[in-house]
C-alpha cells in the first residue's frame, strides 16, 4: 500500500516588484510533480540545488504552502491542512542545517525528549532511559545529555536532530540531506541505523540529497528533479545502470570515481557524455529550459522524453 | 616531478584551552612535490584545516613548534611582514564556503585586484583591471567584463568558486592549498571545479594540497595522499596503493564506510566510538586503539612510529599486521556487486 | 510613507480629540453666556462629527495651516517655525558629537575586545544605558552651567548677539551642552553595535582570505573590517533621528531651549491642542522619514539589498 501520494503538486512562490509590490511572476519551485511512496520503503529525491527537492519536503511536513495538487498520507488527503501540527506524530522531518534546527537554549536531553513529552506519557525515569538509547542509538555520549547545542559539532548536532525524530517512532520520515553535514565514518553510522530502524519498524523514508553514492546504497525507489520538475524516475537500478534523460546522464557520470585505475576512462566518458548534453540539450528541454512530462518507458522507469512528433 | 617545494618537519601546532596546550597538528612531516596533488584527507577534528592554516601562518592564536620549509625559507615563525610577502603570492589558497570567503560588499573586480596590488605593487590601475579580466577569463567565468563588477552575492555557487581560485591564482603560485573547495558545490559543478584546478596545475606546474574528506574527490585528483586522523598523519601513500593496498586500520575503515554507486553494500563499515575532541586525544599510544577495541592493546606501539613498508608508503603502528575487520557483527561488510 | 503619515494624522487628531475640554474651555471668559458659547463652538465646528472635523483639519494642515495656539494667539506654522530651526540645529549637533564619539569607542572596543579599554567602554555603555537621559541632562546642567558655569543654562542664542560671527559662535555655545548630553547618552547603543559588528566581522571566512592574500593587519582592518563594520552604522542614521525626537523633549525643557521638544511640553501643560497635535505630527513625520533614509542609505551601502 502506498503510504503517500502526491498528484501534480506545485508549491509557487510569488516574486513582487514596482511601486506596489504587485506579484509580478512566480517562482515554480515545485512544478507540477507526481510521487507515491510504497510502506517500508526509501524514496530518493535526487536534485542540485535549486532543483526543489527541498521544497518538496517541506510541503509534505507541512512547512511550505501549496499552491495546488493533492497530498494523501495513508489514503487521507492533507494537503489542505496548514502548518505541521497536522501529522502529529506519523511524519517526523530530519533537517538539512543541524545549526537552526535545535533551540539554542534548551538542553540536548529536553530537546529529544520534547516529542516524547508531547505525545507519550512516560516517567521521569522512563523518558531519560529513553533519552540515553536515543543519545547511544546516534552514537552521542551519555553526558551530552546535560549539555547544549552549541557545545557540540555539527555533526553531532545533526545526530540530536535524527534522535528527536526517530523518538515518536513515526511511520513516514522526511530526510532533507540529513547526513550531507556529518564525516564519512559517522555518516556510515546513521545511515546503517536509518536502515535498521526502518527494517524493525517498518519505517518509510522520503530521502532528500545530492549525493548519489548516499542515495544508491539507500533508496528503493528514485526521482531526480531540475528546476521543479521531474527529469526521471525509477528504481535504483534503472536510474543507475539504464539512465535515459541526458541530464540523469550528465548528473551521473559526475560523481567521483573510487578507483583512481579508471581516471582514463572517466575523462574520456565524461567527454562523450558532455558532447551528447550539448547536442541534444535542445531536444530534451524546452523553450524555457524546463523538462517536459514523464513518459513511462517501463513499468517502474519514467522519462521526461520530449513529444516526438 | 620530484622536486621538493614545501618540507614539513616535525610540525606541531597547538591551541591553548583553559590553561593547557593541545595539539590539533601532532608532530606531522610532511613534503609536497611541485606539480603533484597531494591529497590530506581525515574527517572533522582530524587536524586537517589546522595543517593547512599552519602552513598559510592564518591561526592568531597557536603555539606552533617545528619547521616549515618552502624553499629555503622556514614558515614557522617568519614575521608578518614577510610572510605577508608569501601569501597570496608564492603560497595560495582556496577556501570551502566561496560565499561567505569573499566579501559581501566589494565587487568582484575589486577583491581580485586587491590580490594583485598588494604583490604588484608598482602596477597601475589599468593594468591591475586587465589582469583580473583576464583571470576571470582564465577561471571559465563567461562574460568577465560583466562579472567584474558584480557582487558575489549576484552570483551561484560554482562562479564564486571560480572567483575565489582566481585571486588564489592571481600572482602565479608555486603551492595552492586547496581547503575543501568543493564540499559546497553540486556534483557537476564540482566535476568542473575539480577539473579546473587540474587544468591549472598543469599550466602552472604548482603543487597543490587538496584537503577534503571525500575520498572519491581523492581518487579523482590526487597523486599522494596523506591520511590524518586525530591530529597525527598515519598513512601515506601513493593514490594507487592507498586505494588497492591501504594498510592502516583507519584507512582501510574508511573506504570500507563509504557508499559509493558502483558497488552497492548491504551495510556500511562502521568506525566504532568518536572522533575525540582536542582536549580528550589520547597523549599516549596509537590514537587510533580506542577505535578498534578487537585488537589487542599489545599489537599497538607504545610509541607508534611512521614504518615505509613500501617504497614512499608509510603506516603509523604495527598494529596495522594484526589489523581484522571483526566478522558476523556491525562491521560486516558483505559487498554485493550488482 | 504617504499612508504611514495619513494614518498617523488620525490617530494623534482622536487622540487629542478624546482629551477633556476643548480648545474653547479654560480660555473663555468663565462668566460668558453658555448660549454664546454654544454658538461659538457651532460656529468653530467643535460639534460636527470627527470625520468632518478631521477632515477641516487636515486639508488646512495640507496648505500649511495648523491653525492658531490659543496661548500665545498666533498661528501654529509660525510659531513652530520660530522653533523648529533650533531643534534642527540642535539634532545636528548632536549627531556629529554621536558619530564622533561612538565610531572611535566602538572601533577600540571592537577591534581590542576583551582587553583593558575594552572593558572600560564597556562599562560606560552599561551605565549610558542605565541612566535616564533627564537625570543625566539635570546632572551636566548642574555640574558644567551652574557650578563650573562654563556653559549658558538656557536659550538659543545671546540675545546681544544678532548677527555675524557672533551669533553663529553664540548659537553653537548654547548648543553645545544640550547636545553633548544627549550625545553620551545617546552614543552607547552605537558604541555597543558597533563594537559587537567588528567582532562579528573580525571573524568571517573573508578576513581570512584577506589575509591569505597577503594583506596586512591594518589593511586587513581599514579595508575589510571597519569597511564592512560601519556601513550598517549608516544605516542607522535614520533610526537615530527617532531617538533624537524623544530626547529633545527632555533636553529643551531640561535646558531651556526654544525648541520644538520644550514647544511640545509646553503646550501640553497649558493644553494648547492645536500646537500638541502639529509637533506631534512633525516628530511623526520626521521618524517615519528616519525610517526612510535608513532604508535609503541601507540601500545605497549594501549592494546585497540594493533595489534592482
Amino acid at each position: 500500500m502506498s503510504i503517500l501520494e502526491i498528484k501534480d503538486l506545485k508549491v509557487h512562490y510569488p516574486i513582487r516588484g514596482g511601486i506596489f509590490r504587485t506579484v509580478v511572476d512566480h517562482v515554480r519551485a515545485v512544478d507540477g510533480v507526481n510521487m507515491t511512496i510504497e510502506a517500508g520503503q526509501t524514496y530518493g529525491l535526487v536534485g542540485e540545488s535549486g532543483s526543489g527537492k527541498t521544497t518538496m519536503g517541506r510541503a509534505v511536513i507541512g512547512l511550505n504552502h501549496i499552491s495546488s495538487g493533492s497530498i494523501k498520507f495513508e489514503g487521507k488527503e492533507i494537503g489542505h491542512i496548514k502548518g505541521r501540527s497536522r501529522f502529529g506524530r506519523d511524519i517526523q522531518m530530519i533537517f538539512q542545517d543541524p545549526y537552526s534546527s535545535l533551540n539554542p537554549k534548551k538542553r540536548v536531553g529536553d530537546i529529544i525528549a520534547e516529542p516524547l513529552r508531547n505525545f507519550e506519557k512516560l516517567s521521569p525515569q522512563e523518558e531519560k532511559k529513553r533519552v540515553h538509547e536515543l543519545l547511544e542509538q546516534v552514537g552521542l555520549s551519555p553526558e551530552s545529555f546535560l549539555k547544549y547545542p552549541y557545545q557540540f559539532s555539527g555533526g553531532q548536532r545533526q545526530r540530536i536532530g535524527i534522535a528527536r525524530a526517530i523518538a515518536l517512532r513515526p511511520k513516514l520520515i522526511i530526510a532533507d540531506e540529513p547526513v550531507s553535514a556529518l564525516d564519512v565514518s559517522v555518516q556510515a553510522q546513521v545511515l546503517n541505523f536509518m536502515r535498521e530502524i526502518q527494517r524493525e519498524l517498518n519505517l518509510t523514508f522520503l530521502f532528500i540529497s545530492h549525493d548519489l553514492g548516499i542515495i544508491r546504497h539507500m533508496c528503493d525507489k528514485i526521482g531526480i528533479m531540475y528546476k521543479g520538475r521531474y527529469v526521471e524516475e525509477g528504481t535504483a537500478n534503472d536510474i543507475f545502470e539504464s539512465p535515459q534523460h541526458i541530464y540523469t546522464k550528465r548528473l551521473i557520470a559526475a560523481i567521483p570515481d573510487i578507483d583512481p585505475s579508471h581516471r582514463e576512462q572517466q575523462v574520456e566518458f565524461r567527454r562523450s557524455v558532455q558532447e551528447e548534453y550539448k547536442e541534444a540539450h535542445r531536444r530534451y528541454f524546452d523553450e524555457n529550459g524546463l523538462v517536459y512530462p514523464l513518459k513511462p518507458v517501463s513499468d517502474t522507469h519514467f522519462v521526461a522524453l520530449p513529444q516526438k512528433g | 616531478m620530484s622536486e621538493e617545494l614545501l618540507k614539513i618537519e616535525n610540525l606541531t601546532t597547538s591551541f591553548r584551552i583553559d590553561d593547557d596546550y593541545y595539539a590539533a597538528v601532532d608532530d606531522v612531516s610532511l613534503t609536497v612535490r611541485k606539480n603533484e596533488i597531494l591529497a590530506i584527507v581525515g574527517e572533522s577534528g582530524s587536524g586537517k584545516s589546522a595543517l593547512a592554516y599552519s602552513i598559510m601562518g592564518l591561526h592568531t592564536r597557536a603555539r606552533m613548534e617545528g619547521r616549515i620549509y618552502f624553499g629555503e625559507q622556514n614558515l614557522v615563525g617568519m614575521p608578518a611582514n614577510q610572510l605577508n610577502k608569501l601569501r597570496g603570492k608564492d603560497i595560495s589558497m582556496i577556501f570551502q564556503d566561496p560565499l561567505s570567503a569573499l566579501n559581501p560588499l566589494m565587487t568582484v573586480g575589486r577583491q581580485i585586484e586587491e590580490v594583485i596590488l598588494l604583490h604588484q605593487p608598482a602596477s597601475g590601475k589599468a593594468e591591475r583591471k586587465r589582469q583580473a579580466i583576464e583571470l576571470l577569463d582564465k577561471v571559465g567565468i563567461p562574460r568577465p567584463e560583466v562579472t567584474y563588477l558584480q557582487y558575489p552575492h549576484e552570483l551561484s555557487g560554482g562562479m564564486r568558486q571560480r572567483i575565489v581560485i582566481a585571486i588564489a591564482i592571481a600572482n602565479g603560485p608555486k603551492l595552492l592549498i586547496a581547503d575543501e573547495p568543493t564540499t559546497a558545490l553540486d556534483v557537476t559543478i564540482q566535476l568542473q571545479i575539480l577539473d579546473l584546478i587540474r587544468e591549472l596545475k598543469n599550466d602552472m606546474e604548482a603543487g597543490i594540497i587538496l584537503i577534503t574528506h571525500d575520498l572519491g574527490v581523492v581518487a579523482e585528483m590526487a597523486d599522494r595522499v596523506a591520511v590524518m586522523y586525530a591530529g597525527q598523519i598515519v598513512e601515506v601513500a601513493d593514490i594507487y596503493t592507498l586505494v588497492t593496498n591501504a594498510k592502516h586500520p583507519y584507512t582501510r575503515s574508511l573506504l570500507n564506510s563509504i557508499p559509493t554507486v558502483n558497488e552497492v553494500k548491504s551495510k556500511l563499515h562502521v568506525i566504532q566510538g568518536i572522533v575525540p575532541s582536542l582536549k580528550n586525544l589520547p597523549r599516549e599510544g596509537c590514537r587510533f586503539a580506542p577505535r578498534i577495541p578487537w585488537i589487542e592493546s599489545e599489537k599497538h606501539e607504545a610509541h607508534p612510529e611512521m614504518h615505509e613498508i613500501a617504497e614512499g608508503h608509510f603506516v603509523r603502528c604495527t598494529c596495522y599486521r594484526h589489523f581484522y575487520f571483526p566478522a558476523h557483527s556491525e562491521e560486516d561488510s558483505e559487498h554485493v556487486h550488482s | 510613507m504617504i499612508p504611514q503619515i495619513f494614518i498617523l494624522s488620525i490617530v494623534l487628531f482622536l487622540m487629542a480629540k478624546a482629551m477633556p475640554g476643548d480648545a474653547l474651555t479654560g480660555l473663555i471668559d468663565p462668566s460668558l453666556d453658555p448660549d454664546a458659547l454654544a454658538a461659538m463652538r457651532e460656529k468653530l465646528g467643535l460639534n460636527n462629527p470627527w470625520y468632518v472635523q478631521y477632515w477641516d483639519w487636515i486639508s488646512n494642515a495640507a496648505q500649511g495651516d495648523l491653525g492658531n495656539s490659543f496661548k500665545y494667539k498666533m498661528p501654529v506654522t509660525e510659531l513652530i517655525s520660530q522653533r523648529v530651526s533650533n531643534t534642527l540645529w540642535l539634532a545636528l549637533a548632536t549627531l556629529i558629537l554621536t558619530y564622533l564619539i561612538a565610531i572611535p569607542l566602538g572601533i577600540i572596543s571592537g577591534r581590542y575586545n576583551d582587553t583593558f579599554f575594552d572593558r572600560i567602554i564597556s562599562g560606560y555603555t552599561y551605565i549610558g544605558f542605565a541612566m535616564p537621559l533627564f537625570i543625566f541632562g539635570l546632572l551636566m546642567l548642574w555640574f558644567f552651567g551652574f557650578y563650573l558655569g562654563w556653559f549658558p543654562t538656557g536659550g538659543s542664542v545671546n540675545p546681544r548677539a544678532t548677527e555675524g560671527v557672533g551669533y553663529v559662535l553664540s548659537k553653537i555655545y548654547h548648543l553645545l551642552l544640550p547636545a553633548l548630553s544627549m550625545a553620551l547618552i545617546g552614543v552607547v547603543s552605537t558604541v555597543q553595535y558597533l563594537r559587537n559588528e567588528i567582532i562579528d566581522t573580525k571573524q568571517k571566512d573573508f578576513i581570512i582570505t584577506a589575509r591569505a592574500k597577503g594583506a596586512s593587519e591594518s589593511r586587513v582592518y581599514n579595508r575589510h573590517i571597519f569597511r564592512n563594520s560601519l556601513l550598517p552604522i549608516a544605516a542607522f542614521l535614520g533610526f537615530e533621528i527617532t531617538g533624537l525626537i524623544g530626547g529633545t523633549v527632555f533636553i529643551e525643557s531640561i535646558f531651556a531651549y526654544p525648541g520644538m521638544g520644550q514647544l511640545f511640553i509646553q503646550s501640553i501643560v497649558g493644553r494648547d491642542f492645536s500646537v500638541v497635535i502639529a509637533v506631534a505630527l512633525l516628530f511623526g513625520i520626521a521618524s517615519i522619514v528616519g525610517a526612510l533614509i535608513s532604508d535609503i542609505i541601507l540601500n545605497i551601502v549594501d549592494p546585497r539589498i540594493r533595489i534592482k
